[in-house]
């Protein structure tokens, strides 16, 4: 099925989601630009996009999301690449592994940089040309950690959270204008960010993660849970009393 | 891609710049200069960010001649000052970015009036040199460049060069009409032509075939000021071609015993209201639910019916001159009734011989297709001197089509073989309507001579390439790009 969008950046798309939806974005006809640290995994994926599309139809840029100041002339000089911009999808995350007992103000400010602040970077430039321009999609990939405050990683769950508040406020600010706004909470996909986390089930492929995601987008959801199953978790979670919830190992 | 000695355009000159037609639109960095060195400055600005330029005046062109995406577009609406205005002579001197309707609305009170306008007083004449448009009276008195003496136009060199038919010539012939490729009109000076009355006399003459229209045209056209032509494109087979001729002609001095009163600015402004109740503001949406096949074969089948009734004998009426040359904008907005998609306006022009045969073809097609045109214009045209010319001795018709989603692939498709109908013909087409042609198909209609010294041209006046719009990418770029589809937005 053909796209609504002709131009796409992907920020993150050198791995895991990403990279997903950069191919699948690619390979439906969109235009897409890619954004990541990793650049020669960017130009592999690119030549293989482009090769495969007979085309150049992918554009690549390195990009460390925490270097916030680069983020407008990337952005322009992205959108004048792919010769317009109809959405953006922001992937870029990390979670590092963070011990139970491990107050570690480094690692949580590499993930509020990377999976917050670099959003609102990357998001703001989009919103700000969505909105005098009256059409555009913006896609935040969050998680359902961002639900509630979990022991497991304190730092991670308020990053996708503070995301989640963000996308929300965006959402409101552009509806008027015509700009959908997307929040992706995945659950458990099979990326370099999941290897070796125990307990892990109903883990799809990244694949899968970015049909679903897409779709969400198209569609034009405000809150996607992917797969769609996660919703009901994530109602379970909301619901459970603060008092009961610390008791969880969760 | 690198970062260092990056330049930010500012986000607040972001904008959604459409094609007249609305089938075609981008996003653009606009900046509205005021002043010569205004547009100098919005050079250097597009020279820091390494981007390209386009001009554009009021945005009249249908199709993406006004537009460059993710690049920077140049307005000059706000350039445009009256500089020198001599009632004497009717030479009258302005900045590009002045309107037709400033320009007639200026000289009218003085006796005179544009010697070519469009059918719409809105455009700039920066606009209307850059395309060079004609009139309903081209066959009598040309395009507009044949009425412009003189005009400066700023390089991207940064040189403000003057021109005229003595001075650069060979600039002046491939600007006017080199759809703002060359440099930026600054000031243009245009010759007026003198009236005598504020209102043309107007004979409608009912015609049952092309043909038909076609023999009216050529017994007339030796003495008629105006003809055009209404064409019903959704009549077939016998009653194909049928429509309605309108030939206006200038009041000579004596005809019209109160001059004063009619040459007045409030007897030429078009009435705001239908039968003095309805704001003509809504019509539009009174007009969409008959834009479609059905709709479109009531309302000409009316309009035609109505026409052999009333207009027998020769009845002549008189009416103010912004009435009769700007049809296009009785109703405001009419664009609208075409819905979210908007419209493309295919124009094509055939040498005489050949006109009735190829613009059968085309309405033939067109109908076969399931695309009725919903407007057709027919007009007489001459040969002129300008490098990029429109310019035949013979017809043009004007074919608009409604553009939905569904239908963009198929109405690009037949504009393709109405395409081959036309350079089968020795036709030529216009960049002020185009939306769909290819470069090929271009580079034959105007002969490899031209191109290649209009692009000598481009090369001596805009080394750098600065300058380009998304009509010249699709037809003078790229090989690829001209054999693209469509440009579908979303929306």
């Amino acid at each position: 099925m053909s796209l609504p969008w002709k131009h796409a950046i992907v920020v993150g798309a050198s791995s895991g989601i990403g990279e997903a939806l950069a191919r699948r974005l690619a390979k439906d006809g969109c235009r897409v630009a890619m954004v990541a640290r990793r650049k020669d995994s960017l130009d592999r994926l690119a030549d293989e996009l482009n090769s495969a599309a007979g085309s150049t139809i992918a554009f690549t840029a390195a990009h460390d999301v925490a270097n916030r100041g680069e983020v407008p002339f990337l952005f322009q000089e992205l959108a004048k690449e792919l010769g317009g911009l109809d959405a953006i999808f922001y992937a870029a995350g990390v979670m590092p592994t963070v011990a139970v007992d491990e107050y570690n103000t480094e690692k949580d400010a590499m993930m509020m940089e990377v999976n917050t602040i670099g959003a609102m970077a990357w998001l703001n430039q989009a919103a700000v040309r969505f909105e005098r321009t009256k059409r555009g999609t913006i896609v935040g990939i969050s998680s359902i950690a961002g639900d509630r405050g979990r022991r497991g990683s304190p730092a991670y769950g308020t990053s996708k959270a503070a995301l989640n508040a963000f996308l929300e406020s965006l959402r409101n600010r552009l509806a008027r204008f015509g700009v959908k706004v997307v929040t992706i909470k995945p659950g458990f996909i099979d990326t370099e960010m999941t290897q070796g986390l125990p307990g892990l089930f109903w883990l799809i492929s990244a694949d899968r993660a970015a049909e679903l995601i897409i779709a969400a987008a198209r569609a034009g959801r405000n809150v996607a849970y992917i797969p769609g199953r996660w919703r009901i978790v994530g109602m379970v979670v909301r619901a459970i009393p603060s008092f009961l919830f610390r008791r969880l190992s969760i | 891609m690198g970062i260092e000695g990056n330049y930010i355009l500012p986000s607040q000159n972001l904008e959604l710049v459409e094609g007249w037609g609305m089938s075609s639109d981008a996003v653009a960095y606009v900046f509205r200069p005021s002043t010569l060195q205004g547009i100098r400055d919005v050079f250097e600005i597009a020279r820091t960010s390494g981007r390209s330029i386009a001009f554009r005046g009021a945005g009249r062109s249908y199709g993406d001649a006004a537009l460059n995406s993710e690049n920077v577009v140049l307005d000059l609406t706000r350039f445009s000052r009256i500089l020198d205005w001599n009632p004497d002579t009717g030479i009258i001197r302005v900045e590009s970015g002045v309107t037709i309707r400033q320009l007639w609305e200026y000289i009218l009170p003085d006796g005179w009036w544009p010697p070519v306008v469009p059918g719409t007083m809105f455009p700039t004449l920066g606009g209307c040199a850059s395309m060079n448009i004609h009139g309903k009276n081209n066959f009598r008195v040309g395009p507009i460049g044949d009425h412009i003496t003189e005009f400066e136009i700023l390089l991207p060199t940064g040189e403000l060069r003057r021109c005229s038919r003595q001075e650069n010539p060979d600039l002046f012939y491939a600007a006017i009409g080199g759809f703002g490729m060359l440099g930026c009109f600054i000031t243009l000076t245009i010759r007026m032509k003198k009236v005598y009355s504020g209102l043309m006399e107007v004979e409608p003459i009912n015609t049952p075939s092309l043909d038909a229209m076609i023999r009216i045209f050529e017994e007339r056209m030796e003495r008629a000021d105006y003809l055009v032509g209404w064409i019903d494109g959704v009549a077939s087979g016998k009653n194909l071609g049928r429509g309605v001729i309108h030939e206006a002609n200038y009041l000579k001095p004596g005809d019209d015993p109160n001059p004063a009163q009619t040459l007045r600015l409030d007897y030429q402004q078009l009435p705001d209201t239908i039968l003095g109740l309805l704001p003509k503001s809504i019509l539009w949406r009174f007009m969409r639910p008959f834009v479609n096949n059905a709709g479109v074969r009531f309302v000409n089948l009316a309009k035609f019916l109505s026409s052999r009734i009333l207009d027998r004998g020769g009845k002549k009426f008189r009416q103010s001159h912004a009435a009769f040359a700007f049809l296009l904008d009785y109703v405001p907005n009419w664009k609208r009734s075409y819905g979210v998609g908007g419209l493309i306006q295919y124009q094509s022009f055939i040498p005489e011989a050949h006109a009735a045969g190829a613009f059968k073809e085309q309405l033939t097609l067109a109908q076969r297709a399931g695309f009725p045109p919903y407007l057709a214009v027919f007009k007489r045209h001459r040969r002129d001197d300008f490098l990029m010319t429109h310019g035949v001795d013979g017809y043009s018709l004007a074919l608009d089509f409604r553009i939905t989603k569904k239908n963009r692939r198929a109405i690009w498709a037949l504009a393709a073989k109405l395409d081959q109908v036309v350079l089968n013909a020795g036709g030529r087409f216009y960049f002020a309507k185009d939306s769909t042609l290819s470069a090929p198909s271009v580079k034959q209609y105007l002969g490899e001579s031209a191109v290649r010294k209009f692009r000598k041209l481009k090369e001596a006046c805009d080394p750098d390439g600065i300058l380009e719009t998304n009509l010249y990418r699709r037809l003078f770029q790229s090989p690829e790009a001209a054999d693209a589809e469509p440009v579908e937005h979303a929306r």
